[in-house]
């Protein structure tokens, strides 16, 4: 599974460091709140209030910049539109890295 | 140019923010994380552009588009590629952005609003352009494939055939398959020499090779008449 980078993030800002950290921020702080709702989705069998969730979910993948994670979560949000749970553990780690990564540059700014 | 933002993720205004103040000429107004906000500031206000998320909870950018009585150009944003064309149905919407937002495809998109915004009556829509129904001054329409929009000149239409959810329209060179219908199309284009002869099927008259019964022959199409439209179709014939 690849890393999440600042690729897209970096093209964006060009160069305005402000602005980086700013959108970091905002990422850091918006992610943990819309994975919380995607879990209590989950949990309470809502599954179509999930796949939603993993749509929003979908454009913060693309930021950090993971391609490939993207159209597993694609591909995850079609299952659960479809009453379908196949790829939640790979989505899962996915989040996991996501949240990690932005702990890590919240620690660190760059 | 002014705009506004309507996206329920923050994240993604911030982005949206951000490319705006890049463009020296856009004046970026206000931001919204829902629609029904944004209806109430557009009932007091007047702007030129609204970048739109389409999926929102409870209130989706169709819905708010919908709700809006006349309203400004609109560029939708959205991680879903496959909306784009249910996007194009709607007159106002002038292009989609894909999320994440890359800065030459807004670029892009800024120049298009730009001239739909300089030019409101030059150009009406995504799918029609300087055409009025009446008078003979619908030369061209533009259709979106692909989210290209492409000129067609309406003298080189032989006919238009309605296929499911979408429209083919066959041209002397080329012929274009277009998510729309018969009824939106027939409001542009011109009354002569177009006629609505079936209900699957508008003909240009002057492209009829022969008719011969209940069919009309255009190159090598064969055109079923309704039995209700004939006589009509006869009144508008240069009959001997």
């Amino acid at each position: 599974m690849p890393k999440p980078n600042f690729n897209y993030i970096k093209q964006l800002s060009n160069g305005d460091v402000a602005f980086e950290n700013k959108l970091l921020g905002v990422l850091a702080k918006e992610l943990p709140i819309e994975i919380k709702e995607f879990e209590n989705n989950i949990a309470s069998g809502k599954l179509t209030d999930a796949a939603s969730n993993v749509h929003k979910i979908k454009h913060k993948i693309s930021l950090l910049g993971m391609q490939e994670s993207y159209l597993i979560a694609q591909d995850f949000e079609e299952n659960l539109k479809n009453n379908r749970l196949d790829l939640h553990k790979v989505f899962a780690q996915i989040l996991k890295k996501m949240i990690t990564f932005l702990n890590h540059i919240e620690n660190h700014r760059i | 140019m002014t705009c506004i933002i309507i996206d329920d993720e923050e994240t993604s205004r911030v982005i949206l923010n951000q490319l705006c103040s890049e463009v020296s000429d856009l004046d970026m107004i206000e931001e919204f994380s829902n629609a029904m906000s944004a209806i109430k500031f557009l009932n007091k206000n007047d702007i030129d552009l609204i970048f739109l998320d389409i999926h929102m909870p409870d209130f989706s950018g169709f819905d708010f588009i919908q709700s809006l009585k006349n309203p400004p150009r609109i560029i939708l944003t959205t991680s879903d590629q496959s909306l784009a064309l249910t996007a194009f149905e709607y007159d106002s919407v002038i292009d989609y952005l894909v999320k994440p937002v890359e800065r030459p495809r807004f670029e892009k998109a800024i120049v298009k609003a730009k001239s739909f915004v300089a030019a409101p009556k030059a150009v009406a829509s995504v799918e029609s352009s300087n055409n009025e129904k009446q008078g003979d001054s619908t030369k061209t329409l533009y259709v979106n494939i692909d989210r290209t929009l492409i000129k067609i000149e309406t003298d080189s239409i032989n006919l238009i055939k309605a296929e499911g959810d979408y429209i083919l329209i066959k041209t002397r060179e080329k012929e274009y398959k277009v998510h729309s219908t018969l009824k939106k199309i027939v409001d542009k284009l011109p009354n002569d020499p177009f006629f609505h002869v079936h209900r699957s099927y508008i003909i240009n008259l002057s492209r009829i090779v022969d008719i011969e019964d209940n069919t009309i022959l255009i190159e090598k199409n064969v055109i079923p008449i309704s039995r209700s439209k004939r006589p009509e179709l006869m009144r508008r014939l240069n009959l001997l």
